[in-house]
């Protein structure tokens, strides 16, 4: 046999056998990745920032929503949060309460300050769009790594950064997705590009995330999130201020009854 | 207590002033203002049933409810004051004056406390607020009962691991608000507002007390409560008042006992409301009792539809308790919410009664126009109304709300 050929044939088979190698632990290092996503992320204890939320539609058109976010870590399952409406106004003063979890609905209520009432919420609706944006609930609860199984997919570079490509299959039986595909910063361990795919597994969204700053030393937060609808040809675009971190809430600040006190 | 009756000349002033106010909020450094003004026209198709009552079809009306918040301590401490104002075209009665909110909130971080004119709900049925009984209804504002008067109050939580204790103590009760002599909605016989009559000697300045633990267990929110004071749900005693027979309200001591619940599941909501009443002739229970199942992503979109059903039950002695239609009626709803950018919403429902299978009609739509306007229809409308109800009186009175209000 010619020597050029034989050593193709080696080639092939030793690549062959690399994929299968690869196959194997493709979701082992999708887990490992996951893993050390969460890990490099943990003991901010609580934070708090402003989120402005501009909605684009097809043609253009521009309305925005302010919002003011608390949050608290909570080991071992998904973090407490508080969400505050400020505009548009007519929902000014309407609070969000959710106890986020990985895999079983979370626990939502909602604050109608025009009534005072507390109204507990069916959270199935993970999928659900948030005030009429095109961030779902589930694209705004916090990461865990019980919410997805895992497959690496490969590296590559995104613009002159070098990213983990991972594949993330919702293990919640409500989810609006079949996978996401993300892009892993390999040097920080942070998310800077997510594909959603909808239940039919066609292409439904893109979420960049720009403008990362640190906090405390540690904590990745990006300043703006941008995210495409590919179906209906509408964004949605966050942008986050004034970002604060172990302010001192505590679980009190994020039960039913202390909604009221919600501002 | 005093209603206040507002004067056109009175109301065009406040309309002028309050918005003035608010939009110089900087000149009050550190308290922030926000609030809406409301056009609204209600559209009355038929003629009324009684010859003394208004004969308009469009009875046009404006609301300005402003809010002024100050926090200090590190938001520890907040001053909340919500004035209302209504001014009716048709009906004297529904143009008023009310303080929905005049409180101090002192907040630490095991418990709080509310000094002032305040509002309270409590409840998770949508057809009927059995519960709910710290605040009086505002029966003029709408007949749905969720619009409530301001209710002065000293008001201590206790927030524990166990659930959240609340103490009440209420010095001052205020009166039912109703239709005027000659206004829609007024029943057929109308209601003599200014002379009620009270079983307390101390009569409106009788301090009520109550009490309230609640607490959210697993998918289970659970509520148990007790009032004793003043009914908020006058009786009506005939009488005659200028040679015309008239209904005074009658306030009578009561004690209450109640129960809210709500199990949470995927989709579907059950909800309980129950009380049990003494003071009112023997001691009677009410119940409502029903779930709320919600269809997410209806035919691939983003819009949500819910079905509601529920059971209300009373079994008061209607010759010594007040009156109520709802002691054996069923209620059968749906709600579809769009979940768009204008957070575009409808309801409709009925609550039929199963005997004489009178009937409630109502509906509600929604639309944010902008970031400062909306859009808001409701429509009430009599169905199947025997002669002997209660409710006849209000046969031809159905009708169609259309509201606009700016927000600022």
């Amino acid at each position: 046999m010619n020597y050029f050929i034989k050593l193709l044939l080696i080639m092939f088979v030793a690549s062959m056998s690399l994929t299968n190698a690869n196959a194997e632990t493709a979701e082992k290092k999708g887990l490992t990745i996951a893993k050390q996503v969460e890990k490099q992320d943990e003991g901010w204890q609580d934070t708090t920032a402003s989120m402005k939320m501009i909605l684009k539609n097809r043609q253009g058109e521009e309305s925005s929503r302010l919002i003011r976010l608390k949050v608290l870590e909570v080991k071992g399952d998904g973090d407490k949060s508080l969400t505050i409406f400020d505009s548009p106004k007519d929902i000014k003063g309407t609070a969000f309460l959710s106890f986020s979890h990985a895999i079983v609905p979370d626990d939502q209520w909602l604050y109608l300050p025009a009534l005072k009432r507390v109204k507990r919420i069916a959270s199935s609706n993970k999928s659900g769009p948030f005030m009429g944006s095109q961030f779902s609930y589930e694209d705004l609860a916090s990461f865990e790594v019980a919410k997805f199984k895992y497959k690496f997919l490969r590296d590559e570079k995104l613009g002159n950064i070098n990213t983990f490509v991972v594949e993330n299959y919702p293990q919640y039986k409500y989810s609006g997705y079949t996978r996401q595909v993300v892009w892993i910063d390999k040097q920080r361990y942070i998310p800077l590009k997510i594909e959603y795919y909808d239940r039919k597994n066609d292409l439904l969204k893109t979420l960049a995330f720009n403008d990362y700053k640190q906090y405390l030393n540690k904590y990745w937060r990006a300043s703006e999130q941008m995210m495409v609808n590919h179906q209906n040809g509408k964004s949605t675009q966050l942008i986050w201020s004034n970002y604060q971190f172990q302010t001192g809430l505590s679980k009190r600040d994020f039960e039913k009854n202390s909604l009221k006190r919600a501002r | 207590m005093t209603r206040y009756k507002l004067s056109t000349a009175t109301f065009f002033v406040i309309s002028i002033s309050l918005p003035l106010i608010s939009f110089s909020g900087i000149a009050f450094s550190g308290w922030e203002s926000s609030g809406s003004v409301s056009i609204e026209a209600r559209i009355f198709p038929d003629s009324p049933a009684y010859a003394e009552q208004n004969d308009e079809t469009i009875s046009p009306s404006i609301v300005i409810e402003p809010e002024f918040v100050y926090e200090w301590n590190k938001n520890q401490d907040r001053i909340t004051v919500t004035p209302f104002a209504r001014w009716d075209a048709d009906d004297d009665n529904r143009s008023h004056l009310d303080l929905r909110e005049a409180s101090w909130l002192h907040i630490a971080d095991e418990w709080d406390l509310v000094v002032g004119i305040s509002k309270v709900f409590w409840g998770v049925t949508e057809s009927l607020h059995l519960v709910d009984i710290i605040n009086q209804t505002d029966t003029v504002e709408d007949i749905d009962g969720e619009d409530k008067l301001g209710q002065p109050m000293v008001n201590l939580n206790l927030i524990r691991d166990w659930g959240t204790i609340g103490l009440f103590i209420l010095p001052r009760f205020r009166e039912r608000t109703f239709a005027a002599f000659n206004a829609r909605l007024r029943g057929p016989v109308p209601i003599d507002v200014d002379n009620a009559t009270y079983e307390s000697s101390r009569r409106e300045n009788n301090i009520d007390g109550a009490l309230r633990w609640s607490h959210t267990l697993g998918d289970w929110d659970i509520g148990l409560g007790y009032f004793q004071g003043t009914s908020r749900e006058p009786r009506f005693l005939l009488a005659v008042n200028n040679g015309q027979a008239v209904f005074v309200p009658r306030y009578d001591l009561i004690d209450q006992t109640s129960i809210d619940v709500q199990l949470t599941t995927d989709s579907t909501l059950w909800k309980l409301e129950a009380i049990s009443r003494g003071g009112q002739g023997r001691r009677f229970t009410a119940a409502v009792a029903g779930l709320e199942y919600t269809f997410f992503g209806v035919l691939d979109s983003s819009a949500d539809i819910g079905f509601l059903f529920e059971y209300l039950y009373d079994d008061r002695d209607m010759s010594m308790a007040p009156i109520v239609v709802t002691d054996d009626d069923v209620f059968l709803g749906a709600r579809l919410t769009l979940n768009n950018s204008q957070a575009t919403a409808f309801l409709a429902g009925a609550i039929i009664d199963r005997h004489s299978e009178e009937t409630l009609f109502f509906m509600e739509a929604e639309h944010r126009l902008s970031d400062y306007w909306k859009f808001e229809l409701q429509g009430r409308f009599f169905i199947n109304i025997p002669d002997e109800s209660f409710n006849a009186g209000f046969r031809e009175d159905g009708f169609l709300n259309f509201r606009f209000s700016r927000y600022f």
